[in-house]
């Protein structure tokens, strides 16, 4: 077998056949050794003594782990931002990923509002299946709210394979929507089977606090993370919770930066709340001490929303929380933009374009910060990297497991290389990294993408354009059983009653006169006009009009004279 | 006696003698001289004037008066107004212990707040029967509220006021709205008071449920899970906090809501929950009464909580001070006012009684519970409200110089609460059929004997309106300490001097390569940059004339630093 390995002649085989000797598997539940032979990008053999075509290029492990490709579920890619484009491109982003163990990514689709989702979609797939080196898939986001949104919405978990929106409570008068709309997209998304993801900072705050820290003449980045307090970002979180509670709709909340939002998470859980909790890279390995660097270019690469937490004891307990599983996916919300792009908020740091680095470092990252530290074990790691991951988002077992019949996107995982992470050596294309000095240690010796090598001894081999679009089906089992399962506990039922026989009140809906008291004759207010509103009333108007007429009577609504004759219902008692 | 020759005397001054003084802080025996409605004297073996009209106290306890510090008294309600006025209401509270109440005034959206103010001075004046005091609700925002908010803390003698997240479309706020009245409340020095519940998730649920066909007064309490109550507490005191502006909730009616008030008064946040009568006596399982007046007569916003466990909760939280203050939120209906929304919840008008049960209720609940003791007590149904409202010690304690407002606090007296023999004009009491004990023995208001043997004996319209002046200090104290801290500064850095991207704020499309093969014609806008137009011209120094000292550096410190190389 060893006289065929790396023939220039035979390249197919080589490429579309893998044996991996030697090497312990790593899947989210547990560990094992054995081997693992895979063709034509599919695991096809695990066990020992496979039987396995001759001619077979064959890596041997080692003893060391092997684990599934990692899968960032939250970057953006190509991310166009006011006419400029964010600096990693789906190539360059893809690629940076590999180099870090993640062999799948799931980027954000930003509708301009005014824009049908799908043609944003569309545009979407066109770059991606360009330039992305791995597969992929796509979240989209909701950007605004009216009738065509839901067909469009209907549309893409139907045929496009899409089964997760993304809603905005901040950035206001952009892509912030009211609690209303909330509450209506995250009915539609229940209904529809798919996920509702929420960037939770609460806008109209965030819009009051800018205006007042440029007032007082703060224009660095330090005025992004003022702006932005870490409780202004658990009130939305908050707020997300209880529409989603309301609706009976699972939740996942995108880059969780603060210890009081992973607080509310952590607490919407333990009261049965369907929720996930995603924390970057960046939270979990850094902080926001660094928008005070002398250094406004420096400053400027931290700039993200919701901020880092200036807290430096966050990241610590963010890594906790992951660990014992009140978070559960971790992604990166890679999205650079270089130094001239930055400086666009020089003078005012509200327009500072946001995003920061992390896909490449997400994986080794959570090793040092989780596993090397005993926080979690490496089935945990696997669980939290890549297998929650694709339960969510309907995946499984296709990506995030090793068996037979996975996607051969595979890690090999050397956890005693230690690595200094510099911007002069990682993929992107930007100047800063935000970890820049940072001391990892674990790291990925192989890995193998749709069943091919593309990083070995260092060397990274990308292929532009091989990446393919994955399609998702809504209904996830891992949410939605739970979810089913209440919707039809949650039956709401009216109370029999007689009819109310007894004397009304005559209202004036529109009143001429203020009040009908006694003392409104010697009243002096000057406001006759004005009608004498109801402030128990809500001014909400129904829609549909009264429920009585067209719509077919409920039996409970028919009973005139109830069992046991008519009851008095005017009566005390 | 001789007291009945000489009314004047006999009203005027007054001797209680042998009772047992109980303050938030302490109890102790002495006797008090009352003259002109005030305390005299304190003390024992007092020297006072002959033919002086003396209660005996024997060693009961003596308490200051209730203040119930929410009330909706002869509310105009859609042109017609809630039955207990201002005369009946007042009669309730003296009646059941209080010697005090603070009224909401409610403008309607686009009128007046000062118009408002005059025409409830106006109606109370002519007919309380007790001191009062009003807030004032701001269910509308813009320049000239502001101007209005500002005359009536400065002349008017309000200092609190309270905005709505609920009643959509009508009474509701946007969070920027709250965010600018409680940055205005802090800084004049008044107490923001909120309605909280989410409005906007509220009427979808009202749509919902009239859609499914619950049109009766359980559909109400449906509508309005408690959730959204605990939602609307956590997002107010989040703006508070950043406003840095006291908060006061009205009407915490479930657990969830005061659980919130409770981690954040923890966390540090000046923040202060109100629970009503209502909620610390009973519950929502009433909605599902088959009797539809009595279900009618629960309703009230946020609405009574169906998990029967609720009333205990509360309860344990006032008296361990999570929660620190009480009210009746009393606005009562008639049935056949309530029965305006018969086919319709959403119609029926809101409110129910508590201004005569309240004091009874919280010492049964939490006194002879063991949950407080008696100062414990005083504290939460007048002391906290008088120095919430800044009335301290004028009201809320039994001290020389104080207004004599005074119960003989009966800890024995047992009695059923029903409607049959409640002061209220309400047909229904949600109470009834309750056993409490501990009642007032005698009332004293305004130093005279209002409440003796059973009989009351009230005159109308003697009640005083009782200005609250701005900062006081037991929320003010804490507020001012942190605005001295909060100042924010900048980080004085050289000028950036590298290149800039180039960037349309408004329109255009992407540059990238595959933008041309792009199928949309719409611009991609930014999705990180805030819509938010800064209000007001790009800043000058002339703009701010009290810059930041760090903003002033061009080149600071050690020369100018190259800050584009990597650092």
């Amino acid at each position: 077998m060893s006289g065929y390995q790396g023939k220039k002649n035979i390249p197919r085989i080589t490429s579309d056949r893998l044996l991996i000797k030697g090497g312990k598997i790593v899947n989210d539940d547990q560990s094992f050794c054995a081997d693992i032979y895979m063709e034509d990008g599919v695991i096809k053999q695990i066990g020992e003594n496979l039987i396995v075509p001759g001619g077979v290029k064959t890596i041997d492990a080692g003893g060391r782990m092997l684990m599934p490709g990692g899968i960032d579920v939250h970057t953006r890619f190509q991310m166009p931002d006011r006419g400029m484009v964010s600096a990693d491109d789906f190539y360059q982003g893809t690629k940076a990923a590999l180099g870090g163990g993640t062999t799948m990514i799931i980027d954000h689709v930003v509708p301009e509002p005014g824009v049908s989702l799908i043609s944003a979609f569309e545009q979407w797939r066109e770059w991606a299946d360009s330039k992305s080196c791995c597969d992929y898939s796509l979240h989209v986001d909701i950007t605004e709210w009216h009738k065509g949104i839901q067909e469009d919405m209907e549309a893409l978990v139907k045929d496009h394979g899409v089964n997760s929106f993304l809603v905005y409570l901040a950035y206001k008068d952009v892509f912030q929507l009211s609690d209303a709309q909330v509450y209506e997209v995250f009915s539609v998304i229940r209904d529809l089977g798919a996920i509702a993801q929420v960037h939770a900072e609460n806008g109209d705050i965030v819009a009051e606090e800018q205006q007042r820290i440029l007032e007082q003449g703060i224009t660095g980045p330090e005025g992004h993370v003022l702006s932005r307090p870490e409780e202004v970002e658990a009130e939305a979180v908050n707020r997300s919770v209880t529409v989603a509670n309301q609706t009976n709709c699972p939740l996942y909340v995108t880059k969780v930066m603060s210890k009081s939002a992973a607080d509310v998470i952590a607490q919407a859980r333990k009261k049965g709340t369907v929720v996930y909790g995603e924390p970057i890279t960046a939270s979990l390995g850094t902080d926001g001490s660094h928008y005070w660097s002398k250094n406004w270019a420096k400053a400027a690469a931290y700039v993200t929303s919701p901020p880092l937490s200036p807290d430096p004891t966050t990241p610590d307990y963010l890594n906790s929380l992951l660990s014992c599983g009140d978070l559960q996916v971790t992604g990166s919300a890679h999205c650079p933009f270089n130094t001239a792009q930055r400086a666009v908020g020089k003078d005012d740091f509200s327009l500072i374009p946001e995003g920061v680095n992390g896909t490449e470092e997400r994986m080794s990252i959570i090793w040092d910060k989780c596993v090397v530290t005993g926080k979690m074990d490496e089935n945990q790691f696997v669980g939290v990297t890549s297998t929650n991951a694709a339960k969510i988002f309907n995946l499984y077992p296709r990506k995030g497991r090793i068996a037979v019949g996975s996607d051969a996107d595979l890690v090999l995982w050397d956890p005693d290389v230690t690595k200094i992470i510099s911007a002069k050596t990682h993929h992107s294309t930007v100047e800063y990294n935000i970890f820049e000095g940072t001391e990892v240690r674990g790291g990925p010796l192989v890995v193998i993408s749709q069943g091919k090598i593309v990083l070995e001894e260092g060397n990274l081999h990308a292929t532009e354009g091989s990446g393919r679009f994955v399609a998702r089906k809504p209904f996830p089992d891992y949410v939605y059983k739970r979810i089913k399962a209440r919707s039809r506990l949650a039956e709401l039922r009216g109370v029999p009653r007689g009819l109310y026989d007894g004397p009304v009140c005559e209202v004036s809906v529109t009143p001429k006169t203020m009040t009908p008291s006694s003392s409104a004759k010697t009243s002096p207010a000057k406001q006759p006009n004005q009608p004498v509103r109801n402030l128990h009333q809500s001014g909400f108007s129904l829609s549909g009009a009264q429920t009585d007429d067209n719509i077919p009577r409920r039996n409970t609504q028919r009973i005139v004279a109830p069992p046991g004759g008519r009851a008095n219902i005017t009566s005390l008692g | 006696d001789t007291g009945h020759s000489h009314p004047s005397t006999l009203n005027d001054r007054l001797l209680i003698k042998g009772g047992r003084i109980v303050n938030d802080d302490q109890s102790f025996h002495a006797d008090i001289y009352l003259e002109d409605g005030l305390i005299k004297q304190i003390g024992d073996n007092l020297i006072v004037p002959g033919g002086v009209k003396t209660v005996e106290a024997n060693g009961k306890m003596v308490i200051p008066g209730g203040i119930d510090i929410h009330t909706h008294f002869q509310m105009p309600y859609r042109g017609t107004t809630t039955v207990d006025d201002f005369a009946q209401g007042t009669k309730a509270a003296l009646a059941g212990g209080t010697t005090m109440i603070v009224d909401h005034v409610i403008p309607d959206p686009g009128c007046s707040l000062m118009e408002a103010y005059d025409q409830w001075r106006q109606w109370a004046d002519e007919k309380t029967c007790c001191d009062y005091s009003l807030h004032v609700d701001i269910t509308h925002w813009n320049d000239s509220v502001k101007q209005e908010v500002d005359s009536l803390i400065k002349e008017k003698g309000v200092n609190s006021f309270q905005v709505y997240m609920a009643y959509k479309d009508y009474y509701q706020m946007s969070n920027s709205e709250l965010y600018e009245v409680f940055s205005f409340l802090a800084e004049r020095g008044g107490i923001a008071e909120v309605h909280a519940e989410n409005g906007e998730i509220i009427a979808e649920e009202q749509a919902r449920m009239l859609q499914m066909g619950i049109t009766g007064p359980e559909g109400h309490v449906l509508s309005r899970p408690e959730e959204l109550e605990a939602e609307a507490v956590f997002r107010a005191i989040t703006i508070a906090s950043q406003t840095n502006c006291p908060l006061y909730v009205t009407r915490v009616m479930s657990k969830s809501a005061a659980d919130i008030i409770s981690q954040a008064r923890k966390k540090g946040n000046v923040v202060f929950g109100e629970p009503i009568t209502a909620s610390l006596g009973t519950d929502g399982t009433h909605y599902w009464s088959k009797n539809w007046a009595k279900a009618a007569s629960f309703v009230t916003s946020p609405p009574l909580s169906p998990d029967p466990t609720t009333p205990d909760y509360l309860n344990t939280l006032l008296s361990s001070g999570d929660l620190s203050v009480t009210g009746s939120a009393h606005c009562t209906f008639s049935v056949a006012q309530k029965a305006i929304g018969k086919d319709d919840f959403t119609q029926i008008p809101e409110g129910l009684n508590g201004v005569e049960e309240r004091m009874t209720l919280i010492w049964d609940k939490a006194v002879t519970t063991g949950k407080m003791d008696e100062n414990m007590f005083v504290a939460v149904t007048s002391t906290n409200a008088a120095k919430i409202l800044n009335l301290y010690p004028r009201k809320g304690r039994i001290a020389v110089g104080s207004d004599a407002d005074l119960v003989i606090w009966d800890t024995d007296s047992i009695r059923t609460i029903t409607a049959k023999t409640h002061n209220s004009a309400a047909e229904y009491n949600v109470f009834e059929g309750m056993e409490l004990r501990g009642a007032p023995q005698v009332v004293v208001c305004q130093g005279k004997i209002v409440l003796e043997d059973g009989n009351m004996h009230i005159i109308s319209g003697v009640g005083r309106f009782i200005p609250c002046s701005p900062f006081p200090d037991f929320a003010y104290k804490r507020i001012k300490a942190r605005k001295q801290l909060a100042v924010l500064r900048a980080v004085p850095r050289g000028m950036y001097d590298g290149p800039v991207s180039e960037f349309s704020l408004s329109r255009g499309g992407t540059p990238s390569a595959s933008a041309r093969t792009s199928p949309t014609k719409q611009p991609v806008r930014n999705l990180h940059q805030s819509g938010f137009s800064l209000a007001g011209p790009p800043i000058t120094p002339d703009d701010i004339p009290i810059r930041p000292a760090g903003r002033r550096i061009v080149v600071p410190p050690g020369g100018r630093s190259n800050i584009t190389s990597l650092s």
